[in-house]
């Protein structure tokens, strides 16, 4: 019997950020994004950075996370994230200010030092950005 | 005799005192709450992780990683943990003491030790005692950031690494219960074997890129949170002690207010009984 639900738990070193039943998840592998259903073979990733995306029954959810683990097993998802918050956690002022100079960093830079962490800081703001406009337009 | 009125005014004074420390247990019993709820939040990750390397460990090679080597210890890195502020009784002394018998243990001169310390008590003891820091962090437990643990560690492993240091020791207040804290001494790198003794294998996973990266990536991790834990820990003591020392100064201070004022209501009467005696010897003459 396969199982038709899957446990998704969402932790970082500041807490549990989720533990809920789930249908689906979507979380962004180091090699790119992958999407679990019930019933997934054991599966092991490292994370990079992007969005935890997960639907249960006509409700989905957004969560940010940035580098960590993943474990997939039939009947559970869990999520060991190093950074990562909950939609409503999200300072979007914040966000969009971090945004707005790492670009700014982006433009200025003429070589290569400097270039991951700018390049980081914008992403990051770019994925608080877009997981707080979901929540909204959820 | 002391007037009336001194007594008076030592008591106000002691009251005062009664008053702050009171105050202090209070704050002190609510940012525990909070530090220790912060440490219970920390624990599902921490369990998580040690699964996770256990399931890993008996996949990956692991005799090649360099956080696992064990060398001669000849430079060694002591992370020395205290507190901010003061008047948590016996939380810091313990601690800068602990630190000095590691430093005079036995076998350990030979061997070149670094401080780095964490909390503006332990860098003012060492600082007056002239040691060389290799590092020092003030002012990071208000609020504690996962971001300060991360520094901490990656500065270790970078050291570490690099052969800078051949171990990394880390010394702070173990979180035992509310009234009660232990000084720990433990051993950060290299990573002992043993923790992550690899159980009866569980389910073979598919692994994403591969099972030597994610170890690679999970070894740096580990110590991170090892540090993590640490400041958690010793955050949580620090309020607890404080709270235990509050309470205690609050209680002595109700004591010395009682006998004070029986000393006073003694000094009162005997006035009034030599008014009195004066009164009626002067009647009768």
């Amino acid at each position: 019997m396969l199982p038709d639900k899957l446990l998704l738990e969402v932790v970082t070193p500041e807490g549990l950020l989720l533990r809920e039943e789930v249908d689906t998840v979507q979380a962004p592998g180091e090699l790119g994004y992958f999407g679990v259903l019930p019933g997934h073979r054991p599966f092991f990733s490292a994370l990079g950075m992007g969005e935890i995306s997960y639907k249960a029954g006509k409700q989905s959810g957004h969560l940010t996370c940035f580098w960590g683990f993943c474990e997939v097993l039939p009947d559970r998802v869990s999520i060991l994230a190093e950074v990562g918050e909950r939609a409503e956690d999200i300072d979007v002022a914040r966000a969009e200010k971090d945004r707005h100079s790492a670009a700014e960093r982006l433009k200025a830079l003429r070589d290569e030092a400097g270039f991951k962490e700018a390049q980081a800081t914008y992403m990051k703001a770019v994925t608080r950005l877009s997981v707080a406009r979901k929540r909204r337009e959820a | 005799m002391p007037a009336l009125i001194d007594i008076r005014r030592r008591i106000r004074s002691v009251k005062n005192t009664q008053q702050i420390t009171k105050a202090m247990k209070m704050v002190s019993a609510a940012k525990l709450r909070r530090a220790q709820e912060a440490m219970f939040a920390a624990r599902p990750y921490a369990r998580r992780m040690m699964q996770v390397l256990n399931s890993l460990a008996s996949r990956a090679s692991t005799e090649a990683h360099p956080l696992l080597v064990e060398r001669e210890q000849k430079d060694v890195l002591l992370i020395v943990v205290t507190s901010d502020k003061g008047l948590c009784g016996g939380f810091n002394a313990n601690i800068t003491r602990a630190a000095l018998r590691f430093l005079q243990e036995e076998g350990r001169e030979s061997q070149n030790v670094q401080l780095e310390v964490i909390g503006r008590k332990a860098r003012d003891f060492f600082r007056r005692r002239q040691w060389p820091l290799h590092g020092e962090h003030v002012g990071v437990f208000q609020p504690l950031r996962y971001e300060t643990a991360k520094t901490i560690a990656h500065r270790a492993i970078e050291g570490f690494t690099s052969g800078r240091f051949d171990a990394v020791y880390v010394v702070f207040n173990e979180f035992k219960s509310v009234i009660a804290q232990r000084v720990a001494v433990e051993r950060l790198l290299p990573i002992a074997r043993e923790e992550f003794a690899p159980e009866n294998p569980p389910v073979e996973h598919l692994y994403e890129p591969d099972a030597q990266r994610i170890f690679d990536q999970i070894l740096p991790r580990h110590v991170e949170v090892q540090v993590w834990q640490a400041l958690l820990e010793s955050a949580a003591a620090e309020h607890g002690a404080r709270m235990a020392a509050m309470d205690a100064a609050t209680n002595n201070a109700g004591e010395m207010i009682d006998s004070l004022t029986l000393y006073m209501n003694k000094v009162r009467q005997a006035a009034i009984t030599k008014e009195i005696i004066e009164v009626v010897s002067g009647a009768s003459s």
